[in-house]
């Protein structure tokens, strides 16, 4: 710590010592304020040389990327008919407007998401194993995210627009993946790849809303016998790893239908994941009905809402509030517990990377296929922590 | 709530506050009960048909696999029941050592993301995200195929001292027991004894007048006291130390670590290390800000005040998400069958593809993973109830 008096007293204001301004400063604040900071800043930029070179090398020189090149269809989409591709382009443009609307309408967060969606998209477009049908839809999804950009805020009601459409995205996601038969049906065995990831973790996570509601409810609720049946559901669900609920429902769904009502794999897998998933919705929306005071159920009865009443417009809502960023990470972690479906033999991004690994054309690549699957995920995984960090801000949940 | 119609003899029973919930409930009885029926007739019906009896009487019956690694002895010839109880150690074994290594990385990490060094900080949370936001079967996935089976053949092992590095797994040197390893135990244990007494005794003292009386040092000398003893009356080391030599085909002596094993060890620990980090880290930043400040006033220096102010106070709210955490582990060691390592899912799968008796091989591992989950629970609130008490 320095003073005025070693710079001269003459000077009434004195710029800060040359020690803690500038580059040096800094390094010397940061990096350098004692021994063993120093040892260990030392230590961490040999680790950080070794790591970053080994991989850098590897990445740049060692690794055959033909791997993810030559299958890259094969990780988006599996076994999707190649003919029936174009509903699937149609669905990630749906989304693309959406994104494009809510990033030129809210700004923020949106707008850091569709960058990101933009990157996605122009690492593709320029990348040379993509076809020219695929840069022709990646060139139109760019045009629609750019396009709803600008002109988003310029629609009359554009955020209930948005938000409606938000809501609708699903279905008509699933309508398109599907076909029911108003489409050329794509029946689920043909589902695979990233689409299968992201379906399975999506369905999971909505169906497992509106039942983990209810459970939370029954916890909480005052006749016994819903109480405790909510309560052993919830534990036991809690208490067994999601592997043998997936065992569970391969083995075990079957046998428990009548005969002649078969569903297939990936329908035993989304319902699974569904319950599994609810169980720890339920837990996380009682943290929530547990932080509402009192007082607001007690002003809620005052004012004459029946019970129904109350829940739906006083207590849930708050309680839902609160409970966003947990929610949020519920969601990642069943996003990244779908990769288990590859153990149960399903074909998701890992499965698919599984199933190219037995191919003798690519011996010894393992990693680099793997690798791809791993940065699909953690694109995925760290977007959506980021959008949930930004969030908690904005809504100042923890700051209570 | 049953205040107010308890009066009126004219009220219908079906508005009676105290009977609407008993009907409520009977309906729901009769439902769960109802469609249960459905499914389990549906399920007795099918079995009947494969002819797959239910109970666990096949537990008897010679189970006729193999096992790759096991803590107890076990051949083709055992029970199933055995085979099971292989299984059951594995999985307590590799959860209970990612415990361990978790924790103690956990805790590094995350107080070096609160380090006042910029990069050791950074790299703190690089590490953080890359491992957090990656699935856990991915990284067994990386660890197993990608790394260790990447290794050469056991044959042409990279070998660094006594250490073997193939795609078997590492083998290193091992300890034996020799003719006076039961002395050195014994002296160990006094040794531990003697240092647990002097170092409260000689506190004690220091706290009483005041004075530095070194109880680290009087303890150490303490424990090593006996140690010394036992060395100039036996001449001769705790245990022996054996090398593994190259046999035919496999290495001999020694101790192995399978690559099956350390692929699920590894991913478990550094996966779970960086949420047990994150928490460690809130846990931390929850002690105010006061309470640093006082000890820098008092003059206490930095190690001393993280060891004795902060993560006192600190551990209390580390230890529920704790908790949850090492239930995590326990429960994401079930993918130790996506490595090949024979755990409890994994020789449950096998019984199951053996025998056909899906139901018994599912109950088996629901059992076993609901008594593991209810055991850490009580374990650690323990623990945490031991925590709590010392606060007032």
């Amino acid at each position: 710590m320095k003073t005025n008096m070693e710079t001269g007293t003459n000077l009434p204001t004195s710029s800060p010592p040359k020690s803690t301004i500038g580059i040096l400063g800094w390094l010397k604040q940061n990096l350098f304020n004692n021994w063993y900071n120093s040892i260990l800043t030392i230590l961490s930029v040999l680790v950080l040389y070794f790591a970053l070179k080994g991989t850098l090398t590897w990445v740049f020189t060692t690794a055959q990327w033909d791997i993810v090149a030559d299958n890259f269809r094969l990780f988006m989409v599996g076994q999707f008919p190649v003919e029936e591709i174009w509903r699937i382009w149609l669905a990630l443009s749906l989304v693309s407007l959406l994104f494009g609307l809510s990033a030129g309408i809210w700004r923020g967060t949106n707008l850091h998401l569709s960058v990101v969606l933009m990157g996605i998209y122009l690492i593709h477009i320029l990348a040379s194993f993509t076809s020219v049908n695929t840069k022709m839809w990646l060139g139109i999804n760019i045009a629609i995210l750019v396009v709803s950009f600008f002109t988003g805020p310029r629609i009359p009601k554009h955020k209930v627009v948005t938000i409606l459409g938000w809501f609708l995205a699903f279905p008509i996601t699933i309508f398109l993946v599907n076909g029911f038969g108003v489409l050329p049906e794509v029946s689920t065995n043909l589902w695979g790849g990233l689409l299968l990831t992201l379906l399975i973790s999506i369905i999971a996570i909505v169906f497992a809303f509106p039942i983990g509601i209810l459970l939370a409810l029954g916890r909480t609720s005052k006749l016994p016998i819903i109480r405790y049946f909510c309560i052993f559901f919830i534990e036991f669900v809690r208490g067994i790893p999601l592997i043998t609920v997936l065992f569970m429902a391969m083995l075990l769904l079957p046998l428990f239908l009548p005969e002649g009502i078969e569903i297939n794999n990936v329908l035993r897998v989304m319902v699974a994941c569904t319950l599994f998933t609810s169980a720890y919705m339920a837990e996380n929306v009682r943290g929530g009905l547990q932080s509402i005071p009192n007082g607001q159920y007690e002003a809620a009865k005052a004012i004459g809402l029946n019970p129904i009443q109350s829940m739906t417009f006083i207590i849930m809502p708050q309680a839902l509030r609160a409970v966003i960023p947990a929610i949020v990470g519920q969601s990642i972690s069943m996003f990244k517990d779908t990769s288990l479906v590859a153990i149960v033999g399903l074909a998701d991004i890992l499965g698919i990377a599984q199933a190219v690994k037995s191919n003798p054309d690519y011996l010894g690549r393992i990693m680099e296929a793997y690798l791809f699957v791993a940065l699909a995920y953690w694109v995925i995984a760290y977007s959506m922590s980021y959008a949930s960090r930004r969030l908690e801000k904005q809504l100042g949940v923890g700051e209570r | 709530m049953a205040k107010h119609s308890g009066t009126k003899v004219s009220t219908p029973f079906w508005r009676d506050k105290r009977i609407i919930p008993i009907i409520l409930q009977l309906l729901f009885v009769i439902l769960v009960i109802g469609i249960s029926w459905y499914f389990i007739n549906n399920a007795i019906t099918a079995l009947k048909e494969i002819g797959i009896k239910l109970g666990f009487g096949f537990l008897k019956n010679t189970a006729s696999f193999n096992i790759g690694e096991s803590l107890i002895e076990y051949s083709a010839t055992d029970t199933y029941y055995r085979a099971v109880l292989v299984g059951l150690l594995n999985t307590v074994r590799v959860s209970l050592l990612g415990i361990i290594f978790a924790t103690i990385i956990g805790f590094i990490v995350g107080i070096a993301r609160l380090s006042s060094n910029w990069l050791v900080q950074r790299l703190a949370s690089l590490y953080i995200e890359i491992f957090r936001n990656t699935p856990l079967l991915v990284q067994i996935f990386i660890w197993f195929f990608a790394v260790f089976l990447a290794l050469p053949q056991i044959k042409q092992a990279i070998s660094i001292g006594n250490f073997h590095l193939s795609n078997k797994g590492i083998t290193m040197p091992w300890f034996v027991a020799n003719s006076v390893t039961t002395a050195w135990l014994l002296a160990l244990f006094i040794g531990i004894v003697l240092f647990i007494v002097l170092w409260k005794v000689m506190l004690k003292i220091q706290v009483n007048s005041g004075k530095r009386k070194y109880p680290l040092l009087w303890s150490i000398a303490g424990l090593a006291l006996p140690i010394v003893l036992t060395w100039l009356f036996t001449q001769q080391g705790p245990v022996n130390i054996e090398n593994p030599v190259m046999g035919n085909f496999n290495f001999e002596g020694g101790y192995t670590l399978t690559a099956n094993f350390l692929a699920i060890f590894l991913a478990l620990t550094i996966y779970t290390a960086t949420y047990i980090a994150e928490i460690v880290r809130g846990g931390i930043m929850s002690v105010s800000k006061g309470q640093i400040e006082a000890s820098k006033a008092l003059g206490v220096k930095g190690s001393t005040t993280m060891r004795l102010i902060i993560l006192p106070q600190a551990i209390r709210i580390i230890i529920p998400p704790l908790t949850s955490q090492y239930l995590n582990l326990t429960k994401n060691s079930s993918l130790a069958i996506a490595a090949g390592f024979p755990d409890l899912v994994a020789i449950s799968e096998t019984i199951n593809n053996q025998t056909g008796r899906a139901f018994q091989a599912v109950v088996i591992m629901i059992i076993v993973y609901l008594v593991l989950s209810i055991l850490t629970s009580i374990f650690m609130n323990i623990f945490n109830k031991k925590m709590q008490i010392v606060e007032r």
